[in-house]
């Protein structure tokens, strides 16, 4: 099992529903967010091109947040999701550093918090709240192991990017581009 | 004009707009932990090859530094902590791929260690000292005869602790600036010259200075040359690898980084120096204390200047 998002770049209109939803769904402190929309505008004047994404964790298959851990708190579970241990976190910021999306942030109370993919939603078969929310449904999840699953069938129709793939963390949401 | 224009709509305290998660705790950190591995180094070193007796500064005096280093440094990393409760849980595993968790052990071992090697030395402040119970009396006997044992323990451990500091960047791919293995051997060799300005301070003879002063000298040049290899390689590499040089080639960290580190932490010293060893006066401290400023100021701006070299937006 892996599981993987994809964003719909063509159909976002960049209404940060998708990030509401994750704060109030996983308690996030007000003046942090876990996922946020970028828009990027490209182009010299008149002929401008945007591009909007609801960015988040990738989720990476080669994650280097979880290798520079020095506790093992940072640890991945079934489907490939990359979780934070709470009371084993010692905040010292490794993390975050090592994280080249910066997709991490301390939590005021100590530990380093990030998407969860939902995680306990997931596991009872639902999609995580983003996806849920999003108006115009440009949010696909599912197990990329399985060929019928909404995030397999759209990747296969569709041409689509990572971000810095160069990196080399393997990331997994895929936008389409 | 062809433009770019990203606008993001996380604002996350200290990561956005730059990633300023680290601040002077951990350079103080490495900076204390780099010059304990100097002096330990030095005072292993000296003892191994039998030179303990006349080179007091080295094997005697100076390792007093180096419990209060590390006790001072190892307090600085806790300060860094977030959630200091769970501190304990650097110490239930080790990850090897984990720099900070093997340098956490590391420090775990060498910290004692400084603590009886100054112990072993007591009798130079009070020259009475009596160690009252029998036990103690017996582990320092037990000491001294092992001391070559110790010593070799000790000397492989300040190696490992000098690269340490240096690794803990480099290991972090996703900052270009401190993604570079040299990194390791740079932090250790500037480790080794701000302990032996440190044994230059303490020593009362002029003969041990000398010697240190030339050993000095040797180091800045091995890290110049380290300095001016690194640069060579970053620009040598990918994009994100030249916009981090060029945080110090024209970018925001150029003055600081050149007047700071390369002239009066390094080549300043290394002039003064030579001319020392040609024979001039010139007080000893003043070097030592010029290699000691330009060693703390070379973390704080690596520690600095990493944390804004990226690879997104
Ligand atoms: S995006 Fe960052 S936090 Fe998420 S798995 Fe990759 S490296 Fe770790
Ligand atoms: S901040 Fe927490 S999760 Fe991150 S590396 Fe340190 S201990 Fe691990």
């Amino acid at each position: 099992m892996r599981y993987a998002m994809a964003v719909d770049t063509k159909k976002c209109v960049g209404c940060s529903d998708c990030v509401v939803a994750c704060q109030a769904e996983n308690n996030v402190p007000h003046g942090y967010a876990r996922e946020w929309v970028v828009e990027l505008v490209e182009g010299s004047y008149p002929n401008l091109e945007m591009e909007l994404r609801s960015e988040r964790c990738n989720h990476c298959d080669n994650a280097p947040c979880v290798r520079c851990c020095p506790t093992g708190a940072s640890h991945i579970v079934e489907g490939g999701i990359v979780l934070v241990e709470h009371n084993k976190c010692i905040g010292c910021g490794a993390c975050i550093t090592s994280c080249p999306y910066d997709a991490r942030y301390s939590h005021p109370e100590g530990y380093v918090d990030k998407c969860t993919f939902c995680e306990h939603l997931v596991k009872e078969g639902e999609d995580p709240a983003c996806v849920a929310v999003c108006p115009t449904k440009c949010l696909y999840f599912g197990d990329l192991d399985d060929p019928r699953s909404e995030v397999s069938k759209v990747i296969k129709n569709r041409k689509y990017k990572t971000l810095i793939p160069e990196a080399g963390t393997d990331p997994q949401i895929f936008f389409l581009t | 004009m062809r433009e770019e224009l990203i606008i993001s709509g996380r604002m996350n305290p200290n990561i956005d707009p730059v990633l300023h998660i680290w601040h002077w705790q951990i350079p103080l950190y490495l900076f204390l932990g780099g010059l304990a591995a100097g002096v330990l180094f030095f005072a292993a070193l000296y003892t191994i090859l039998g030179r303990g007796k006349e080179l007091k500064g080295a094997v005697q005096y100076a390792p007093f530094v180096a419990p209060v280093a590390l006790v001072l440094g190892l307090f600085a990393l806790f300060l860094d902590l977030k959630h200091q409760l769970y501190f304990w849980r650097l110490y239930t595993t080790i990850k090897l791929q984990s720099p900070m968790s093997w340098g956490a052990w590391t420090l775990l071992a060498i910290t004692p260690l400084s603590f009886i090697w100054a112990a072993l030395n007591i009798r130079i402040i009070f020259p009475n000292w009596d160690w009252r119970f029998r036990w103690l009396k017996d582990f320092e006997a037990f000491c001294r005869k092992h001391i070559i044992k110790i010593s070799w323990v000790i000397l492989v451990l300040s190696v490992i602790l000098g690269i340490y500091t240096g690794i803990l960047f480099s290991a972090f791919n996703a900052r270009p600036l401190w993604n570079t293995s040299i990194l390791g051997p740079l932090f250790l060799t500037s480790g080794l010259s701000t302990g032996a300005a440190v044994i230059i301070l303490f020593s009362k003879s002029h003969k041990e200075r000398l010697l240190f002063s030339r050993i000095d000298l040797v180091l800045i040049i091995v890290e110049i040359f380290f300095i001016v290899h690194m640069f060579m390689g970053f620009l040598a590499s990918t994009q994100v690898q030249i916009d981090a040089a060029s945080l110090f080639l024209g970018g925001p960290f150029t003055a600081q980084f050149w007047i700071f580190v390369v002239f009066l932490g390094l080549l300043l010293p290394a002039v003064l120096e030579a001319l020392e060893l040609a024979k001039f006066k010139i007080p000893a401290v003043i070097p030592a204390t010029l290699v000691l400023f330009g060693g703390i100021m070379f973390r704080f701006i690596i520690a600095n200047a990493g944390q804004v070299s990226r690879w997104l937006y």
